[in-house]
């Protein structure tokens, strides 16, 4: 794509030649356009011959705007779910964990499933945000700004668990690093500590970083809301408080932005400050998820005494963690105007072609757990991957085997969700259909958390001694609690496509290419 | 300061901070920087939308300390992370646990990883602020309406009015001969 001068495209604008809302032409080749095999052809990043005016007034429109008549019937709802969320976590506080399905066997349930599930989803937006931008990936501007939020609304979900799971809620405070009345220190060889280090280390680093990032965007907003405040109308705050809107937006953006003045001695201060931010978040982001799978792989427990688990949880979290940023920004895409002009189907692509990567991973993974429970000679380990998870019943009976696995629907549904769907992305047809996109990410959010619920309970409900083996039965509080994390987490999301520069507007203006100094060499 | 600085003041009385001028393109920005440059000025600044590419050399700025400052905050909170998970664990109340000794560093790495991590993130936002003097919610340029337009799609260069070359005079004259528009005196 030929670098356009703002000029050009402001004279194509007036001769009508550029149509500034022009819908998206569709190709059966290339889609919106970005669909380009030919690797000599540089896909756009901007669809439509966008101007740096025009970004900003796309992406300060979403939180400028009011949202279509969707947005407070769809708010309504799943706030109410974060509020069936926050009951079931006071009833649960001020009664007990009895309240959940937990047994003395299986002691760890859905409280650590739900955990590591939410915790990994927040892997996807520190991947994107860090790892893309060492790596120079450019297409990460479209998508790393709600990765980021993702990421913070998901470890938000994953903290509260390990917070809430602790039998005597008001001895939470022994999980710092604080000695006890006995002046005894929490212990530093235990994981569990471990992972109040990663999570809380994980949560400041990805909250500074996606704050950093959008200083600039603040400043833009902050602007806009004083050359609007300038002018003598504008709607108030509220009926008979003579506050203007843009005086609030001006206040608070203006606050945030630090004074943020655009100067290029800042802005070298900056991008030394953001790629060193995302040169710790990167192994930071490894290390997390390495970590919690330590609260497993360090016990002796068959089925988590394995040291395939660090790389295994990695590839995972990355895994479902792009699922739910796919899962968030297509109906994004689909509901907020000119959207589909910053994430091209080429981004959507892009992103189920890391989804089949780290699946196969996952399923790689699968696979050698299996190997390596026969390649050790364990018999527990065996009997765990054979009789915890793989074998149906039914099948079992034609085996004439004596027994089964109880689970064995948890261990398929997450194999055929996280192992066999995303094959579908082998075939570009699926891969470039936001649908299909969709759907496959669906299905690997659901897997992503049976692969946990796998992992925890069915290595519990069955160890080493048949005298204790139990079942795990979840309970509605359980249950409702999950759906209620549901809730917090796209409410957050919600409120921050509607308050905060949802798009990296600085960073998409750089990418753009009449963004170069020297639009005649490229 | 060494020498008093020449106050200029404008039509209405006010002290002037630089004269301000406006460019369509980032090619045209970074030229401008170029002989802005070459003319020996030290005391101004370019203000764009997004950082242009390679601007620093345009500029003739010097590397910042930052990452430096970062790497020895960051590999301090690593070493204090350290020590004091070995003052804990053999100091402060040794126990045993597992019959493991007291003195052992590998059950100490994470800790100490995410800690000096920890420090790094915050010296590298925290040092960025600093090295940046903001917060800074008051700037002289941030009255000049057309300057807020920078937040969007302008490029803007200033020269202020304490750089030791600066004249009102021949100081417009050069931004005019590099392309600049829309010429502006910032009041203080």
């Amino acid at each position: 794509m030929s670098a356009m001068h703002p000029d050009e495209i402001t004279a194509g604008r007036l001769t009508g030649a550029l149509v500034p809302d022009r819908p998206l032409t569709m190709d059966p080749q290339t889609g919106d356009g970005t669909l380009i095999d030919d690797p000599s052809k540089r896909a756009p990043l901007v669809l439509n011959n966008r101007s740096f005016h025009d970004i900003t007034e796309i992406v300060c429109g979403y939180c400028e705007q009011r949202p279509g008549g969707w947005w407070l019937p769809v708010f309504g709802l799943v706030s109410m779910l974060a509020g069936i969320g926050t009951l079931m976590i006071l009833y649960l506080l001020v009664t007990g964990v009895g309240v959940w399905g937990l047994n003395n066997q299986v002691d760890w349930a859905w409280d650590i499933t739900n955990f590591v599930f939410w915790i990994g989803i927040g892997h996807a937006g520190t991947l994107i945000s860090a790892i893309l931008c060492l790596l120079k990936q450019k297409w990460r501007t479209s998508i790393n700004r709600a990765a980021e939020a993702m990421t913070i609304f998901a470890v938000i979900c994953a903290g509260t668990f390990p917070g809430i799971h602790v039998g005597r809620i008001w001895m939470i405070w022994m999980v710092f690093p604080i000695p006890n009345a006995n002046a005894i220190w929490p212990n530093f060889r235990s994981p569990l500590l471990w992972d109040v280090f990663a999570v809380s280390t994980y949560f400041t680093v990805s909250l500074l970083f996606w704050y950093m990032g959008m200083i600039p965007d603040f400043a833009t907003l902050r602007d806009r809301a004083a050359m609007r405040l300038k002018k003598a109308t504008g709607p108030t705050v509220a009926p008979f408080i003579n506050i203007r809107q843009d005086q609030l937006r001006a206040w608070i953006y203006g606050l945030l932005s630090m004074g943020w003045r655009f100067s290029t001695r800042h802005w070298q201060n900056y991008e030394k400050a953001y790629i060193m931010l995302a040169g710790v978040s990167t192994p930071l982001v490894l290390s997390v998820h390495s970590i919690v799978s330590f609260d497993f792989a360090t016990s002796i427990l068959p089925g988590w005494h394995t040291t395939i688990f660090p790389p295994y949880f990695v590839a995972g979290a990355i895994f479902g963690g792009f699922a739910m940023v796919l899962g968030l920004m297509i109906p994004a895409r689909e509901l907020y105007p000119n959207m589909k002009e910053l994430i091209t189907l080429r981004h959507l692509e892009n992103m189920a072609k890391i989804i089949l990567v780290t699946g196969s991973m996952v399923g790689f993974a699968y696979a050698m757990e299996f190997f390596i429970a026969w390649y050790s000679a364990n018999s527990y380990e065996a009997d765990v991957f054979m009789y915890n998870r793989l074998m149906p019943p039914w099948f079992a009976e034609m085996l004439g085997l004596e027994r089964s696995a109880p689970y064995w629907w948890a261990y398929w549904a997450m194999i055929s969700c996280n192992v066999l769907s995303p094959q579908l992305f082998w075939m570009k047809r699926f891969r470039t259909s936001p649908l299909w996109i969709f759907i496959v990410s669906m299905a690997v959010t659901v897997g992503m958390w049976f692969e946990r619920f796998v992992i925890i309970v069915t290595s519990l409900h069955r160890a080493f001694l048949p005298g204790e083996w139990g079942m795990f039965f979840p309970t509605a509080v359980d249950i409702f609690t999950f759906i209620g994390t549901v809730g917090i987490f796209v409410t957050l999301f919600m409120l921050f496509l509607r308050f905060l520069p949802a798009f990296a507007m600085s960073e998409i203006k750089n990418v753009m290419p009449q963004a170069s100094p020297h639009p005649d060499h490229h | 300061m060494s020498k008093a600085r020449k106050i200029y003041k404008t039509e209405d009385g006010g002290i002037v901070y630089g004269v301000m001028a406006e460019f369509d393109t980032p090619a045209d920005l970074f030229h401008a920087a170029e002989r802005v440059r070459d003319a020996g000025y030290s005391r101004w600044d370019v203000y764009s939308p997004f950082p242009v590419h390679g601007m620093e050399e345009a500029m003739g700025l010097k590397n910042t300390k930052l990452p430096l400052l970062t790497g020895i905050v960051g590999l301090s909170g690593a070493g204090l992370g350290y020590l004091f998970q070995w003052w804990v664990t053999t100091r402060g109340y040794a126990t045993i646990v597992q019959g493991k000794p007291f003195d052992t560093f590998q059950p100490w790495v994470p800790v100490t990883f995410e800690i000096g991590v920890l420090f790094t993130a915050f010296c590298a936002l925290l040092g960025m602020f600093a090295f940046n003097a903001l917060p800074m919610w008051y700037h002289p340029l941030l009255k000049k309406d057309r300057f807020l337009r920078v937040s969007d799609d302008r490029f803007v260069i200033c020269i202020e009015a304490a750089d030791p070359k600066f004249d009102p005079d021949r100081t417009r004259e050069l931004l005019e001969k590099l392309h600049g528009k829309h010429f502006d005196f910032v009041e203080e």
